[in-house]
């Protein structure tokens, strides 16, 4: 092991800082709530995941809800058989969702492109019909998974008396509501950008970095591509593992609807939306797309009867009417919208739009001391 | 009829494009430590008859052995690994990433083979790999363009990156198709010398070249091919007088 470039450990402490600190400065914001900051951590934790794969290889998986629900499952199992601490859960959920994506992955990776991205959706939307209907003994079907007063939980029992009341996880004993629960989250968050920055920054990245951007270079260069992509395929399967366990872990209820489409949809959003293939862009996505989602939903047409007052009536019903459509229930067309604007406006999603305007600053700031230099600097490379 | 020091041979290989036929009869022996070069007009099936040499390709029939391996039937990168790299017509970069990781890339595939979990390591502490690289990136005088995106580069600096990633594995049987396409006299000419330079090496090269000053001041030995078929072979003044190539090549536009 060798220690991180000085850059590389800007960037993590800085990243440490603002992840700790979020109860404080998401306060003005009103988003300060445990609850929503778990959400955060969690799926801020699903894409950087998803980036290794997606952002690093190019291999863009419409699937990954897949493993996400796989690790909400078994850590409810591990908490429903094993313990109801957190830690065993953990370990088991991604486990079982790295042998899982193994699976997966060693099949969908057959094929590039977009016969690719469409095996892996068709391997969630299977995961999903076998979560909901056929696989009912272990995933409980549409009810969910759910702790109970029963459970057996061996490694508890064989250790202490069971606790009276409703089950709920623990780790070391002391309970993950509330705060707790989120620096429990942002601390697994931490880890998981830890790691990503590692690999990014390791050979093994830059080979994955070699795949996208020409894989027939790779093979004739002495590369087989195939068990770097798989490798890829099971990281990112064990950090989606890993969020659905936590989202277990602050809500002990596993449903099939984790493994759906759309699910599998939000992920890539959150993605391209930050910045696909830097480390800060998918976490930043993830922020945004949670925070957001959190606000529109809520709104109904009575606040928006009340935004709206101050405009003559007819007007204001109208313009209800059609708003109302992006709310509350229609908050994924409010997404849609957003996501084809950065598309086909911000293609490198908002961190290149942060690029882009430190670019300007830096030629206004240079251009007075250095006028007509007119030849533009050669591109760096990322 | 293999002599000992046939470091490649191309044993009666046909390739055939639904009714093209685009290689016919094709038998070719590379000799160790030489520079073998293919010619002929436009179409007449070198690129070809090098794709299935790395296996781009399946040939219809016949096949290719290197060294007394047999390399039809294996993947692109096993060939690799057993010695042999390509410079391609139109230049196989990393447009995305940097020069000087263009050129790490080939050499950690020569240090640690097709496949290796290598995640815990950072790359700035690969300083060995590094050095190599930017020594290399000397020799080909690119080494002020290192941190400069690949795709960013002139035709002719892609070439010769190219030609980098490719030296950098010290091959055993080196491709070259059409090195020089595209670069200016004075870059082919720095070119010429640096191919000059690894043939004291004893590096062997099939080399595809237009440029006949190319390839006179390089070959040992000339393949001319027109229309799939082999129609001449020997030294370069050999071919040179050669009737049957002034009529199919050099007599033609050239
Ligand atoms: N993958 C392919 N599928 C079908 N036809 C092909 C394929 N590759 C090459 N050909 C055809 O085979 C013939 C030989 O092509 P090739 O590229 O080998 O020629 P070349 O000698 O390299 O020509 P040039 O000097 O223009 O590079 C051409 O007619 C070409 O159209
Ligand atoms: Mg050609």
């Amino acid at each position: 092991m060798t220690v991180m470039s000085r850059n590389d450990l800007l960037l993590f402490l800085g990243f440490t800082v603002v992840v700790l600190a979020m109860p404080i400065w998401l306060h003005p914001f009103g988003a300060a709530y445990p609850d929503l900051l778990q959400r955060f951590m969690i799926y801020g934790i699903f894409a950087v995941g998803f980036n290794i794969l997606f952002g690093l290889t190019g291999y863009l998986s419409f699937g990954h809800a897949a493993f996400f629900g796989v690790g909400s499952y078994a850590a409810v199992w591990s908490f429903k058989l094993l313990s109801l601490d957190a830690i065993p859960a953990m370990i088991f959920a991604i486990v079982i969702s790295g042998l899982f994506a193994l699976i997966i992955g060693y099949v969908s990776l057959r094929r590039s492109g977009i016969y690719f991205s469409i095996l892996t959706l068709a391997f969630a939307q299977m995961s999903y019909n076998l979560a909901y209907s056929v696989l009912t003994p272990i995933t409980n079907g549409e009810t969910g998974l759910q702790l109970t007063l029963n459970d057996p939980r061996y490694l508890d029992r064989a250790m202490f008396e069971a606790a009276p009341g409703q089950p709920v996880p623990t780790l070391l004993g002391q309970s993950l509501g509330g705060f707790a629960g989120f620096y429990f989250c942002a601390g697994f968050l931490i880890l998981a950008f830890f790691i990503a920055q590692r690999i990014t920054s390791s050979p093994f990245g830059m080979m994955l970095k070699g795949i996208k951007s020409n894989q027939t270079r790779m093979n004739y260069t002495g590369f087989n591509t195939k068990p770097y992509t798989l490798a890829a395929f099971v990281i990112s399967g064990m950090y989606a593992g890993l969020a659905g366990a936590l989202l277990a872990v602050t809500d002990p209820l596993a449903g099939a609807e984790r493994m759906q489409w759309t699910a599998s949809g939000e992920v890539v959003l959150m993605t391209i939306l930050g910045g696909a293939g830097t480390l800060v862009g998918p976490v930043i996505g993830a922020w945004l797309i949670k925070y957001f989602e959190n606000i529109f939903s809520a709104i109904n047409e009575n606040i928006l009867h009340r935004f709206f007052d101050f405009l003559p009536d007819g007007v204001d019903n109208v313009l209800v009417a059609i708003s109302s459509k992006f709310v509350g229930e229609g908050w994924f067309l409010t997404l849609g919208l957003v996501f084809v604007l950065i598309v086909v406006f911000l293609p490198g999603g908002i961190m290149e739009g942060v690029r882009r305007i430190a670019h300007l600053f830096d030629r206004s700031r240079r251009s007075p001391t250095k006028p007509g230099k007119a030849t533009p600097h050669p591109q760096p490379a990322e | 009829m293999t002599t000992p020091n046939v470091v490649l041979h191309v044993a009666d290989v046909h390739k055939r494009f639904g009714g093209l036929h685009a290689l016919a009869d094709i038998d070719l022996q590379v000799e160790e430590g030489q520079t073998h070069a293919i010619i002929g007009p436009n179409g007449a099936g070198k690129s070809t008859l090098l794709n299935v040499i790395i296996g781009k390709l399946a040939p219809s029939s016949g096949q290719v052995v290197f060294d007394g391996a047999i390399l039809t039937g294996r993947k692109p990168y096993e060939i690799n690994q057993l010695g042999i790299a390509r410079v391609f017509q139109t230049p196989e970069i990393f447009a995305d990433l940097s020069v000087l990781h263009n050129v790490m890339i080939p050499a950690l595939a020569k240090r640690d083979g097709a496949f290796k979990l290598n995640l815990l390591r950072s790359l700035d502490s690969e300083t060995g790999i590094r050095q190599e690289a930017e020594d290399m990136l000397e020799d080909v005088g690119m080494h002020s363009r290192r941190e400069m995106a690949a795709g960013s580069l002139s035709r002719g600096d892609k070439r010769r990156m190219e030609l980098a990633m490719c030296l950098i594995q010290h091959p055993r049987l080196l491709l070259l198709d059409e090195p020089t396409a595209g670069m200016s006299r004075h870059d082919t000419n720095t070119t010429i010398e640096l191919l000059k330079k690894i043939k004291s090496r004893g590096m062997t090269k099939v080399i595809i070249e237009h440029d006949m000053h190319v390839v006179f001041s390089l070959a040992d030995k000339i393949s001319v091919l027109a229309q799939g078929r082999i129609i001449a072979d020997g030294t370069p003044d050999q071919v040179r007088g050669n009737p049957k190539v002034q009529e199919a090549y050099l007599g033609g536009a050239h």
